[in-house]
This record gives structure tokens, sequence and C-alpha cells, in this order.
């Protein structure tokens, strides 16, 4: 983790230093607190992770490239945790546009890092924001000049390859006024138990657009914790795919806070078995008037896997007209699976449209039955509605490549009779 | 091709249907009318093979076979179609996923390949065109957000495409529109053939005058209180279910 240490800046080094007191005080978030009462992440505690060391092999990661590289896009490969340049896809582009690694920037972009790193999350948040803060070694940092619009979307890929490792990464986004862009952030790792804590803040400035993409398949026998923070300016857009299928222990935090008529589309889909943990947070904060946030998150989840689902919508005193809705649907595979959902309306604020829903069942009879009037007999009927249940938030993702993508991760997951992937 | 005997059926400890007896030939068309309440969808859905009733008597024989033995899709695999009164939306699957899913379905039980992509394309657009529908109804999930009269023009073309032996259209009139009931009853009579017959379970009249019966069945209490042909549902149009309930 020396990547950064040649950043002498007094700036990072207070921040940091804030961030290692606050994470000495506070330690990783207990299921006391509220807002991780369903998850308790003591497991991490009893393991060794360590940062990786430069001693450690090189792993070939030919393979994981192949399959999870995107093509037609722009792409930054961090392999545990440290930017590499001769994996990474940079070439061609827009001389408007700032797509570097993250210890690059705190050399070339030092000045709109002090007024951004940090500015969307504080260590305060919990445990692992100021744990971050602290250790994180490398990232993305991506700035898009005002009016320009992207015509590729940039990836950045991180890749743990190393067992009983830890890696803190960070990334910056800034979309500059009526700027557009697509990112994805895909993770994955070999087959290991490690640790992966990533933050990434997102500054979508006045007009702007930004939409992110999270596709978390990290190893089976992973931790993942990670945490997406937004500020959205005034009629900026921010739209969020959070695929959750990997790691035993998985939590996602997706916060944005919104100015006036800004727009905010938050979608996620879990799909957890054996005795995956997946946790989903989020927190939609209108501060201004005429403000928008549409929000579905979907899980599947079978044998003794654990859905989480915490939704918090706030609507300040100050935001009259927001139009908002939140919902959460639930699909239990198993009598051992479980799914806790917890959807929250603060509402301050007197003319405003909120609503929210929330459901957790099994598949419905009625379509079981319509399909099998239709000559497909049962477990095929259930295959399908499973998959279909899944494939309407795969279907929101625009990009075709990432699409495909996130499709073979769904399929992987779910058992291939009666899919007919030529219609998909 | 079937033939209802005796037929008692119980949801619970109501008994719905009281000793149906019904002779079906290929080429027919036979028509069962009845008021709410007689027992005509809890039939259609005991043909097709819904779950949640049941039998406490007697036998359906349907081309030699047991039908009551079978799981509603072997049924499906073996002829039997259900036009649902009301069609089920099944959001993420679209209808061109589940008609080729369904037609490879048939024909796999009967020894068949699957269906070639462009003979599969060629044949579903003829049938779209004949139900005169939108193509890019076939893309969309399966009757999500659909009309009532897109839902059955949906449930026919499903029909044209499987082409069943036997054919139940349960209330398929209900919530339609008289240029809708026309291409749906166009539909339905561009499929008639001497090896194919045909139920209609309707309430009024109506659907009658488009799809002419060679029988009329009259259902009330759970039993068939009257039989004869087209003009009997004409007789009771004019006299009401009052009529045959006294009976």
């Amino acid at each position: 983790m020396n990547a950064i240490a040649k950043n002498q800046q007094t700036w990072l080094q207070a921040l940091r230093s804030d961030a290692l007191t606050q994470f000495a005080a506070q330690g990783f978030p207990s299921p006391r607190a509220e807002e991780w009462r369903y998850t308790n992440v003591s497991a991490i505690e009893k393991k060794r992770f360590l940062p990786v060391s430069d001693a450690q092999t090189a792993v070939d990661v030919t393979d994981i490239l192949t399959a999870y590289q995107l093509k037609e896009a722009w792409s930054l490969v961090l392999v545990d945790g440290c930017f590499h340049a001769d994996l990474s896809l940079l070439d061609g582009l827009p001389e408007a546009v700032a797509v570097m690694s993250m210890a690059n920037a705190l050399d070339s972009e030092a000045e709109t890092l002090q007024r951004t790193l940090g500015q969307a999350v504080s260590a305060m948040e919990h445990g692992f924001v100021a744990f971050n803060t602290a250790h994180f070694t490398d990232g993305l940092f991506v700035r898009i000049a005002a009016k320009q619009v992207l015509t590729k979307p940039i990836q950045v890929l991180h890749i743990a390859t190393q067992a009983d490792s830890l890696t803190a990464t960070r990334t910056v986004i800034i979309a500059e006024t009526m700027a557009a862009v697509e990112l994805v952030e895909t993770f994955v790792g070999i087959d290991n138990s490690y640790l992966s804590a990533a933050v990434t803040e997102v500054f979508v400035e006045d007009n702007a657009a930004v939409t992110l993409t999270k596709v978390q398949c990290e190893a089976d026998k992973a931790y993942h914790f990670g945490g997406t923070y937004v500020k959205q300016a005034r009629n900026a857009r921010f739209t969020h795919h959070n695929f959750a299928f990997g790691s035993l222990l998985a939590r996602c935090d997706i916060h944005s806070d919104l100015e006036d008529a800004a727009e905010c589309e938050l979608n996620g889909l879990y799909l957890g078995a054996k005795r995956q943990h997946l946790d989903n947070h989020t927190r939609i904060h209108h501060n201004k008037p005429h403000g928008i946030s549409r929000e579905l998150y979907k899980g599947i989840l079978d044998d003794r896997a654990r859905g989480v689902f915490q939704g918090r919508v706030i609507v300040a005193e100050d935001a009259q007209k927001t139009d908002s809705t939140m919902n959460n649907r639930n699909l239990l595979l198993s009598a051992d699976a479980e799914a806790d959902t917890k959807p929250q309306l603060e509402i301050y604020a007197d003319d405003v449209k909120c609503g929210h829903g929330v459901t957790v069942g099994q598949l419905d009879d009625k379509s079981i039955f319509y399909l099998q009037s239709r000559a497909i007999d049962e477990e095929t009927a259930r295959n399908m509605l499973t998959f279909a249940f899944a494939n309407e938030m795969v279907n929101k993702i625009n990009i075709p490549a990432l699409h495909d993508l996130v499709l073979a991760e769904v399929l992987k997951r779910f058992p291939q009779q009666g899919i007919e992937q030529d219609l998909l | 091709m079937l033939s209802i005997k005796n037929l008692t059926v119980s949801v619970g400890d109501k008994q719905i249907l009281k000793g149906i007896n019904l002779e079906i030939k290929a080429g027919e068309i036979h028509a069962i009318m009845g008021p709410n309440g007689s027992g005509k969808s809890t039939l259609s859905h005991i043909l097709s093979g819904k779950g949640g009733y049941e039998v406490t008597g007697g036998a359906v024989t349907y081309q030699g076979k047991d039908l009551l033995e079978m799981p509603p899709e072997i049924r499906a695999r073996e002829g039997v179609f259900l036009a649902f009164q009301y069609p089920v939306e099944i959001a993420g699957v679209s209808n061109i996923y589940l008609l080729k899913a369904a037609l490879n379905s048939v024909r796999k039980y009967h020894g068949l390949s699957e269906v070639d992509a462009m003979d599969f394309l060629t044949l579903i657009k003829e049938k779209v065109r004949l139900l005169e529908m939108d193509e890019k109804f076939l893309y969309r999930a399966v009757n999500e957000g659909f009309s009532g009269g897109e839902k059955k023009r949906n449930e026919i073309l499903q029909m044209a495409i499987l082409e069943p032996k036997l054919c139940i259209l349960d209330e398929t009139d209900s919530g339609l529109d008289i240029d809708a009931l026309k291409v749906v009853s166009e539909g339905v009579n561009s499929l008639r053939s001497p090896d194919r017959a045909f139920i209609m379970v309707t309430h009024y009249q109506r659907l009658l005058d488009y799809i002419k019966p060679d029988y009329v069945h009259v259902l009330a209490h759970g039993q068939i209180v009257k039989s004869g042909g087209a003009e009997l549902a004409l007789e009771l149009e004019e006299k009401g279910y009052s009529w045959v309930e006294a009976a």
C-alpha cells in the first residue's frame, strides 16, 4: 500500500489522521447501531486480513479480464487495491476528461481532490468509511468537464487475488455542469477469503447526468463493504444499478443528497444462496423542492441466505413537491432463507407525493399454473418465473456489453432448464 | 374426444359440480352457458388441471386416457388448451419467449425437434396478422399492461400457435368490445377443424352470434339442466336463466 505514500499533502495527512482517530474510537459497526441491526460483522475481526505486500506472487488475471473487462469501454484495472496500467485500457480519452488512478490523481488533481475527497461522506458515517479514508491505497478518479458527453462507459475493475488480503480503495467521480457519463464498478476475486472495502464519492453538478452500475461478484468466501455517496446539484440526474451477487457477507450503502429538482433512481438486485448474507442500505435525502426519486430493490434468496434491505427516504421541510417511490420485493426460494426489509419514510414537508411498498413471498401459484397450462412443466415454470423476477432488473441496463455481462452472472446462479438464452 | 361421466367436484366442504355428464366429439363446438355461480368456470378449471379443487366422484376421459390423472402441463401437451377468463400477467417473460418455450415443450413431448428459429418467426407473424395484433406485443412481457381485449387476443394467439385438439374458452367474450369480439371470433373460427373440438363457457349469448355452436348446454347449480342446439342460446337470451333454473 505504498502507491500513495509519496503523496505528502498535508490536507490528506490530516484527513487520514482524523479518520484513523475516528476508527480507533468507534471500530467496525456493531448490530447495536440501528443501521447495522441485521448485519453482524464481528466475523471479520476474528480473521487476520492484511494488506497485500510487494513480496506476494503475482497471479495471472487473464481469465478474469476476459470475463469481466468490458469491450467498448475505457477501463482501469486495480489488482489487490493497486492500479495496473498495463492491464487498463485508457487510450483515446477526450482531452476534457480526466480518468486516472487515485494514486496519480493525488498528484495531478490534488486541488480538485482537496475539495471533494471526504465531502460526500465523512469518516463519521461508520467504521468502514473511517477505515477506508485512513487506509485507502488507490482507486479511480474521473472528472468530466462541463458539457462533455462520453460516448463509451468507464469501468473500474477491482480484482482480488490474494488470500486473507485486505484492500481499501477510494473512487471520486465528478461530472461537471451538463456533463454525462456512464460508469461501471466491477468487483471480482479469485476463490479466497479476503476483505474488500471500497468507498465511492460521486459529485453530479448542475444538469449533469451520471449512471453508475456496481457489479459485485466477489469470491464466495469474501467480505465486501462498499459505499457509494452522491451529491446531486440542481437538476442533476443520478442512476445507480446495484448488483450484489458474490461474497459470504456483503454490505452496500448507497446514499444520495438531492438539491432542487434533482432526480435519483436506485435499482438493486441481490441474489443470495448457501449462507450468503447480502445487506443493502440506501438513503435518499431530498433537501430541496421538486426532487424525484425512484427506487426498486429486488432480492432472491435460496438455501440459508439472508437478504437485508434498509431504505430511508428523507424529505426535508424545504423539499416541497418531492415525488418519491421506494419498493423492495423479495422472493424466498427456501424455507430457511430470510429477508429483512425496512423501508423508512421521514417526511418534514407537507406537499409531497411519497410511497413505499414491500413484499416478501414465494412464487405466485397463479403464474405457475398459467405456464403449466401452456405445456411448461412446474420446475421449468418456477425457473422461468424466478429468472424473470431477476431479469426485470438486468433489463434496466442500457449498455449492451454490460447487460450481457450481468446477464451471464445471473444465469450462472440459476438452474438453466427452461431458459431460452437466444430470446433474452 | 372428451367424455365426462357423473363428475362431482368440491371446494372445501362446498360441492360445486354435482354430477356432470358430457360427450364431445372431434369437430364439435359445445357452448356451456349458465348464470354466475353455476360452476362454469370450475368445469373449465377442472378440465385444465388447476389446483384447489377436489374431484369427489366421476371420471373424465380424453382421447381414451384418464384426464384427471394428468398434471396440467401433460394435458397441454396432449392438446388441451384453456383460454383463461383472466389471463395472468407475467413480468419479465416476453410473449415470444413463452410462445417458443410452450411450442417446443409440446413438440418435445411428441418426439419432434425444437422449432427452427426462422420457421417460428414466420409462423408467429402469420398468426399475429390473423389476430390483428401489433408485432410489438411479441416482445412485451406476457399480458403485462395489456388491455382486456389485448389479453384475450393473446390467449387466442397462443392457441393458434399451439394448435390444440380440445380448446376451452372460459368467458372469452367478457371484457371485449364489439370489434375485439369480432377479431377474436374470427381467430377462433379459423381454427375450426374436423379434428378439433371447442368448449365455450359463456354467460351471454353474444359470443355465439360469431361462433356458432353445435350444442348448447345450460349449467345451473352444478348440473347440466338443459341441452339443445344453437337455438337454445337464443331462447335463453329471451327468457333468462330463471326459465331453466326453475326447471
